[in-house]
């Protein structure tokens, strides 16, 4: 059972690692980082290591995907 | 060099990348069998030497406290240089109207997404909390509480727009909490060698119940330094970002 969900989330994880890589519209791609993220601290969890997940969960889906998004909004702001 | 001999480098290149690879991959242990003898020797001495029962934690800020302090000034050093990198540089002006709300030409948030993340940011702050003094007692930590906490800084963002942000949090205020979760947790280092004993030796008592919220001496004293440490190390990070985005470039008054 434990072996199985493992062997889907990592499934799941290179899905969505290929998916943020082939996605070309940055701030798509940022939505599609958090939610890779959000994948990775599931499968961190499913590997029991809770307290990775944790710091996962708010660095890679929440944290990041907002600086990035800051930096593109500065980004656009200069091209105007 | 011509299209196809860059080709044929590259290929060569991979091909000698992959043969390495699956080489090391061929030499990697079966999977979930730990060969090293440490983690095994930890699992059985490290509640009864520490009465944390959150192991993780005292590996991070007592088998290996010296690493952790190392890894609190790399996070240091990167908002240091965020702050720096982001300064504002000669030229560079707020939008003007700034004071009186966000450009007019900018949606306002909805009033749904500023509801729903005013909700979250109590039980979200009670968590970090919680998670930043629990370290000796649960997987957490005061990495994960500071991220935790930073959060809600950022939902109150969200629900209040930046104008509330840099309220609540004004740099100078920031930078000197940043700096007393850093300093906190190297002084308590140092406060061992004063006392003659090894550089972040714990030397608090260790309380009489493993797992009890006032057990494992200077683990739950590091781990509390490092939350703050972190949170106010995002929360400056994500603020400069936010400035950043309000800077326009031209003269004052142009």
């Amino acid at each position: 059972m434990t072996a199985s969900l493992q062997l889907v989330l990592l499934v799941l994880v290179a899905v969505g690692a290929t998916g943020v890589v082939l996605i070309r519209s940055p701030v798509r791609q940022v939505v599609a980082l958090s939610v890779y993220g959000l994948l990775l601290a599931v499968l961190f969890l499913a590997f029991q290591a809770p307290d990775v997940t944790l710091s996962e969960l708010t660095v890679g889906a929440v944290v990041l995907p907002i600086l990035l998004l800051l930096a593109l909004a500065k980004v656009r702001e200069r091209d105007k | 060099m011509s299209a196809s001999t860059r080709r044929w480098l590259f290929l060569a290149g991979m091909a000698g990348l992959a043969a390495f690879y699956l080489w090391g991959l061929v030499g990697l242990p079966g999977f979930g069998h730990y060969p090293g003898p440490y983690g095994l020797i930890i699992n059985k001495i490290a509640v009864a030497q520490t009465n944390a029962t959150g192991v993780v934690s005292a590996v991070n800020f007592e088998y290996r406290g010296f690493d952790t302090v190392g890894e609190e000034f790399i996070l240091f050093m990167a908002a240091a240089g965020v702050s720096v990198v982001l300064r504002h540089l000669r030229g560079e002006r707020e939008r003007p109207g700034l004071e009186q709300g966000i450009g007019a030409d900018e949606p306002s948030t909805s009033d749904a997404v500023a509801q729903a993340a005013l909700v979250f940011v109590g039980p979200v702050l009670v968590l970090g909390w919680w998670l930043a003094s629990h370290a000796q007692t649960s997987p957490s930590g005061g990495f994960q509480g500071g991220v935790v906490l930073a959060t809600a800084f950022i939902l109150i963002y969200l629900s209040g727009g930046l104008l509330t942000f840099r309220r609540i949090s004004p740099v100078a205020l920031t930078d000197a909490v940043e700096a007393v979760g850093a300093g906190g947790f190297a002084a308590i280092g140092l406060a061992a060698v004063l006392m003659g004993l090894p550089y972040l030796d714990n030397y608090l008592p260790l309380g009489i119940k493993p797992g009890a919220v006032s057990s494992s001496g200077t683990i739950a004293l590091i781990s509390f330094f490092v939350g703050v440490e972190v949170a106010a190390a995002l929360i400056l990070m994500v603020g400069e970002m936010l400035e950043q985005t309000l800077l326009v470039q031209g003269e004052a008054g142009s």
